[in-house]
């Protein structure tokens, strides 16, 4: 489904991802782990198609696909979400006006037709359930006033809308008390196919006692230096990160 | 060649069509006027009051009254579903076909013809307000104007339905001077659509509106620009507002080449409530210039002021608002605000809130503020399948919808939030 090979991107001249390289099939759960200012953002971020970084070397295939060349929206039409580690604030554009347009560009992308209204009604009803998010978008804007924690559970509940078959959460349960990171974590849940994936970017191992990671790498220094089943995670959180710099060589 | 033959020169434009005998005290109103276009010279950018708008190239071209041969009303005027009393005015000529009343009995003319039967509002009002002696383009209109909409609405009255004129201007090289008067009894409630169309040949139009509004009258006054790509439009609106009387405009501009607005309010009582908003989408070379003046005459009253401007291609708008609060004019709440986003590099906007205050009292407040485009919000919303295009023009639409809500008729409001999405597709290349 996605394949990076040797990705090398900067920010304003300096290297922060110096080689990566990652799988990830249909079915998926891959957990990324890795100390503050690894890299991992920037992961997300050069996925999503921001325009800020720019890719100096590397190959990211996502569904035969060159990535690399799509605009943001058209990544999304193909099956692309990030979930932001900061969701951005916009006043003024309703949730619901936004969402139906995002629906309806990624549907004109696949060259569907527009979803009904209510179907689309019925949609938003059965997600916002989901997320724990009942009745509290309505007549809002984006993320406008909303806390820390209904953000995030926003991101989850566009998620769920836009289903889509590649799903990067990036700290997606930072900040949140274990309430909102189980909504989370079954909104995440009860979207798992077959036929989809999901990189979970975390800093903490509590987030994958609920959405159990196929694999779980740790990148330190815009790098993967370790891999390793869903036990590795529980290994970081007693150890931390320190020892793993210093046999990089051997695990890199 | 000297500025002095040029302006006789461009004058003379308007000498070729005769303008009906003035009768009365509009004999008087009208001398006053030819008598200021010998003396006034035509603004340069040395006026301060036009530092960012060159009429120059205006004052060059020459421009003829012409009526057309076949008046038609497009569809594509009129307002989805909103009934309205509509009169329409095709280069200046007023359309009795193309035009419908449906209040039975509304007072509703055109200056024309309420000046032909001498009527005591027109001899009274029209040209009371305004600067003719010394703005040159109000002495223009005063002197020259032919007709306009007139409508004087009773004591207590209110139609049921809004007032629509529609302006629409036809062919190559042409000139008119659209003069309105709209007078409100005390108690009186009025709501005005004014909409400016226009094909793409060269023209210049030159409209002057006044509102006299007495106590506890309501008027409101909502245009939408949407004159052709080579039109050049310089208008007044003039209002005077008695006690307790509320007044409110937006004006909306989409269209045109080069467009001065002046809005010029007198608050001469207490207790007033008014409200001045208006949105620029500009793009290409257009350039549009919005000033207006509140002239707190008068203690406890209140105005808010909102303008929205956003500006793409090689455009350029200038926003340059002024409040003045006289030194008696205590408890006054005034607020003023222009907010505007540049698309391109190339666009550019002059924005300048004046706050004048006499008065130690007051609760006044002005801001101007302009940036770019959010791009961590577009990114945003992108990243979850909205084009660029699809994304700008929601958040331009979110933008600009502050300037919009004061807009009170529903369908109007409505059909005005269309075409804000419809010239968002349009400034964005
Ligand atoms: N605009 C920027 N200019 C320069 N460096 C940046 C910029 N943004 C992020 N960085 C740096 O990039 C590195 C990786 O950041 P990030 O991907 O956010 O890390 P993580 O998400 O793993 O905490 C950090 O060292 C950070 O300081
Ligand atoms: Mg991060």
């Amino acid at each position: 489904m996605l394949s990076i090979k040797n990705l090398k991107a900067s920010i304003e001249d300096t290297e922060i991802l110096k080689g990566l390289d990652l799988e990830v099939k249909p079915g998926e759960i891959h957990a990324i782990m890795g100390p503050n200012g690894s890299g991992k953002s920037t992961l997300a971020s050069v996925l999503a198609g921001r325009e800020d970084y720019e890719v100096t070397e590397g190959d990211v295939k996502f569904n035969g696909k060159d990535l690399l060349d799509l605009e943001p929206n058209e990544r999304a039409g193909e099956g692309l979400f990030l979930a932001f580690q900061y969701p951005v604030e916009i006043p003024g554009v309703s949730n619901m006006n936004f969402l139906k347009q995002a629906i309806n560009s990624i549907r004109e992308y696949k060259g569907e037709d527009a979803i009904a209204a209510k179907e689309f009604l019925k949609k938003v009803k059965e997600k916002q359930d989901l997320v724990g998010l009942s009745g509290r978008l309505a007549n809002r804007s984006v993320n406008e006033g909303f806390s820390g924690g209904e953000k995030k559970r926003n991101e989850i509940f566009q998620m769920a809308m836009l289903d889509p078959k590649l799903a990067i959460l990036d700290e997606t349960d930072s900040g949140l008390d274990i309430d909102a990171l189980k909504t989370v974590a079954d909104g995440v849940n009860q979207l798992r196919r077959k036929d989809n994936a999901f990189i979970v970017i975390t800093h903490y191992q509590r987030l994958l006692d609920y959405i159990v990671p196929d694999v779980v790498h740790v990148l330190s220094e815009g790098k993967i230096v370790k891999s390793g089943p869903k036990e590795l995670a529980l290994e970081l959180e007693e150890k931390g990160y320190d020892w793993l710099k210093e046999d990089e060589g051997v695990n890199a | 060649m000297s500025t002095t033959s040029k302006k006789d020169k461009f004058i003379a434009n308007f000498m070729k069509n005769p303008v009906a005998d003035a009768i009365g005290q509009q004999q008087t109103v009208r001398e006053e006027a030819f008598q200021a276009l010998r003396e006034l010279e035509f603004p340069t950018l040395k006026d301060e009051a036009w530092k960012y708008t060159r009429v120059a190239g205006i004052l060059n071209k020459e421009f003829e009254v012409k009526e057309v041969e076949n008046p038609a009303l497009s569809e594509n005027y009129l307002i989805p579903d909103l009934k309205v009393n509509r009169l329409v005015f095709i280069n200046g000529k007023f359309q009795s076909e193309l035009s419908e009343i449906i209040d039975s009995d509304l007072d509703i003319k055109t200056t024309a013809q309420a000046r032909f039967e001498n009527h005591d509002a027109v001899g009274g009002y029209l040209g009371s307000l305004t600067n003719h002696k010394n703005e040159i383009f109000t002495a223009l209109n005063t002197a020259f104007n032919q007709t306009g909409a007139f409508v004087q609405i009773q004591k207590n009255k209110k139609p049921q339905f809004p007032v629509h004129i529609i302006d629409v201007t036809e062919g190559e090289g042409v000139t008119y001077q659209p003069r309105n008067l709209f007078v409100l009894e005390e108690g009186a409630e009025l709501d005005v659509i004014h909409t400016i169309e226009g094909d793409n040949g060269q023209s210049f139009t030159n409209l002057v509106n006044e509102f006299v509004i007495k106590e506890n009258a309501k008027a409101s006054y909502y245009q939408v620009q949407r004159n052709g790509e080579k039109n050049n439009h310089i208008q007044t609106t003039q209002v005077y507002q008695a006690q307790n009387s509320r007044f409110r405009t937006g004006t909306y501009t989409f269209g045109g080449k080069l467009i001065r607005n002046n809005v010029n309010i007198a608050v001469d009582g207490e207790n007033c409530e008014t409200i001045l908003n208006g949105a620029f989408l500009l793009n290409g070379k257009q350039h549009v210039d919005n000033h207006t003046f509140v002239d707190h005459l008068q203690p406890h009253c209140e105005s808010h002021e909102n303008y929205k401007g956003i500006i793409g291609g090689k455009a350029t708008g200038v926003f340059n608002g002024k409040v003045l609060v006289r030194p008696d004019s205590q408890k006054i709440n005034a607020f003023q605000s222009n907010q505007n986003i540049l698309l391109t590099e190339q666009a550019e906007i002059n924005s300048k809130p004046e706050l004048e205050i006499y008065a130690d009292d007051v609760k006044c407040s002005h801001g101007s503020t302009t940036g770019q485009m959010d791009e961590e919000a577009l990114f945003y919303l992108m990243s979850r399948g909205l084009t660029k295009a699809g994304a700008m023009g929601l958040m331009i639409q979110a933008f600009a919808a502050e300037s919009i809500e004061i807009v009170e008729i529903e369908p109007l409001k409505q059909w005005i939030e269309s075409l804000v999405e419809e010239r968002c597709k349009e400034i964005q290349d």
